[in-house]
């Protein structure tokens, strides 16, 4: 008797989170669209229920595993806030087996166990349809006070999305973004904001090494200023080959990290660079744009081609390129005196897209280009939205939005065009997302 | 006790002639006043009317100067996302390349400013290219690219904080800054 009534208590209690928390499934709006579940095999498309079981102590750890689920847009996350689910799901029984019919009562297909033993924390994936565990696995986590916890509990995420869908999540991944002229890091779930460049100076533009360990950015001076390459841990930064006169903008690293792609502005115009930070030497200019801008250079994942920006037609439009500056041709169709200006390309990590900011009607508006079909789709239409970086995953894309007022982060996930925002504390624009961070390459 | 109170008066009139302030840099100058006469006696004045007269030129001479630097830092303006130099605005270069021609030894840095709207890091090389007509331009007006330097601010420097096409308007520019032999600047004749 009291059992069951704890159980309808729950439940209701339950039901506006479940169906509040089911992403739309529209571009950049907030219609809610029912998608039918299937079962457990994860398909894209299909976001099965997941609920972080729970359990005694660990909260904050559970609160963050899942927030990183919920974040990787490829499980609808149950949170419980009933205490009374706890023994009930349990079977009243401490570190006895898990009630699975009771959490597929909830439209929970995984449920994730984090227990505490011995210093370190066991991860459980329920199959609850199956009734078994799935995977488990042990993660030995830093004190939390210690500045590298946080990541490893999203690693500890990471993996378990990894075991659910086969595709690991992108909570170990960070940000950098610029703020009043400072570029900061931040983790991917907007917490941890961190200086990396000193306050009074205006610092533009930064952008990832693809290892992690490595940041450029343009250090804008006297209305002039070089690229610069500084290490996350901490030091000074070295300037890039070449760019140590004039302006030097919209730095980007080759994939393999040996290369730094730039442009270069000086009263010939603003042009496309190549240096080799590996070995300091030889800035190869790439582009000859007489009274035409190129810049804002972003590399194919396979290091062989080179995205960017041009105003060789007039209006900023993106065009593509071999890396040894052959080959130029336009990559995103335009109707000439119709579409808007384009600017700020990105590569997606896995070499099908790059995404933009196009303006239409006046305002920004992101904008994703398939590399082999050059169909291009708009993603968004609320607001100002520009400056697009892709995550570790190819689907989710950081991007500055004044749909809040003021200009700061967002993240869309294409698939299913839910947006977030990434909270910081005040305005925020140029954003870079790092790949997933591994732990030899990032300082905490 | 009346020679005190003359003492008196004479000394306010003098710290209030002393207080009266130098008049505002933009105000045209003020015909020099003559010196009270305090004593009846004749003088031989000439020394005096001398140094008014140096004053008074040498004061001229700054009005020119402020004039002509006036002319050289005025600042131009441009349509949304050009660079091309405006007709209207033709004539304000063409006083900075008479005045760059009678002052040979002036150099300028033009810096080229963009609105807010736009992407922020193609607002840079926007500002760069505004800043490069305006120096394309004086050159083909005769004077030597080397003493013309280009930066870009792009919109990291608007001028007017607001967020309307007035405001847009007047941070889509070119600065002029004198960065060497700015003192003593001649007029063009």
């Amino acid at each position: 008797m009291t059992r069951s009534l704890a159980r309808l208590t729950c439940i209701a209690l339950l039901a506006p989170f479940a169906a509040g928390i089911r992403p739309a499934a529209a571009q950049d709006t907030n219609q809610v669209n029912e998608g039918v579940r299937v079962g457990v095999e994860y398909q894209p498309g299909v976001q099965p229920g997941l609920i972080v079981l729970p359990g005694t102590g660990l909260d904050s750890l559970r609160a963050i595993v899942g927030r990183d689920l919920d974040y990787t847009d490829r499980f609808r996350v149950i949170i419980l806030r009933d205490v009374a689910s706890a023994s009930e799901g349990r079977g009243g029984s401490e570190g006895g087996s898990v009630n699975y019919g009771i959490y597929r009562t909830f439209g929970a297909e995984f449920g994730v166990e984090l227990t505490e033993t011995a210093g370190a924390v066991t991860v459980r994936l329920h199959d609850l349809n199956a009734g078994q565990v799935r995977n488990q696995q042990s993660f030995t986590l830093p004190p939390a006070t210690d500045p590298g916890y946080r990541l490893e509990v999203h690693r500890m995420a990471d993996e378990v999305a990894r075991w659910a869908t086969g595709t690991p999540g992108i909570a170990a991944s960070r940000l950098m973004l610029v703020s009043g002229g400072r570029v900061y890091r931040v983790d991917s779930d907007g917490e941890a904001l961190t200086p990396l460049t000193p306050a009074g100076q205006t610092a533009l533009s930064p952008a990832w090494s693809p290892e992690g360990g490595r940041f450029a950015f343009t250090q804008l001076g006297q209305g002039r200023g070089p690229v610069v390459v500084q290490s996350l841990g901490g030091g000074a930064g070295v300037p890039v080959p070449g760019t140590t006169t004039a302006l030097n903008i919209t730095p980007t690293f080759s994939p393999d990290g040996r290369l730094v792609a730039y442009a270069h502005s000086d009263e010939n115009g603003t042009d496309i660079y190549l240096a080799n930070v590996a070995d300091r030497c030889c800035a190869q200019r790439l582009t000859v744009g007489r009274f035409a801008d190129n810049l804002s250079p972003t590399f194919s994942p396979d290091g062989r081609r080179i995205a960017f920006v041009s105003t060789r037609a007039g209006p900023p439009q993106v065009y593509v390129m071999a890396t040894d500056g052959t080959d130029q041709e336009l990559l995103a169709p335009f109707d000439y005196g119709a579409t808007g200006s384009s600017n700020a390309p990105e590569w997606s990590p896995d070499g099908a897209n790059v995404v933009f900011h196009r303006e239409v009607a006046g305002s920004p508006q992101l904008f994703v280009v398939d590399v082999s079909g050059r169909r291009v789709r708009q993603l968004t239409s609320a607001g100002r939205n520009e400056d697009p970086t892709w995550g570790p995953d190819g689907r989710h894309i950081t991007f500055v939005s004044d749909r809040s007022g003021i200009r700061q982060l967002w993240v869309i996930d294409v698939e299913t065009g839910r947006v977030r925002q990434l909270k910081t504390p005040g305005a925020a624009r140029l954003p870079a997302w790092s790949r997933r961070l591994s732990r030899t390459a990032v300082a905490p | 006790m009346r020679a005190t109170s003359l003492l008196l008066v004479l000394a306010t009139a003098g710290l209030a002639a002393a207080c009266g302030g130098k008049p505002a840099p933009e105000q045209p100058a003020p015909e020099p006043t003559p010196a009270p006469a305090p004593a009846p006696a004749p003088v031989d004045d000439s020394a005096e009317r001398d140094r008014l007269e140096r004053e008074r030129m040498a004061r001229e001479a700054s009005e020119r100067g402020r004039a002509v630097a006036a002319d050289l830092a005025a600042m131009i303006n441009f349509e949304y996302d050009q660079a091309a130099v405006r007709q209207t605005d033709q004539a304000t270069l063409d006083k900075k390349a008479a005045i760059l021609a009678a002052n040979p030894n002036v150099r300028v840095q033009i810096s080229g400013h963009a609105d807010e709207r736009g992407s922020d890091e193609y607002n840079l090389a926007l500002g760069n290219r505004r800043a490069g007509a305006a120096k394309r331009y004086l050159e083909n007006k005769g004077i030597d690219g080397a003493r013309l330097e280009v930066v870009s601010y792009g919109e990291e420097r608007p001028l007017n904080a607001g967020h309307d096409e007035a405001a847009y308007a007047q941070n889509r520019r070119d600065e002029f800054q004198v960065t060497a032999g700015g003192d003593n600047l001649v007029a063009p004749q």
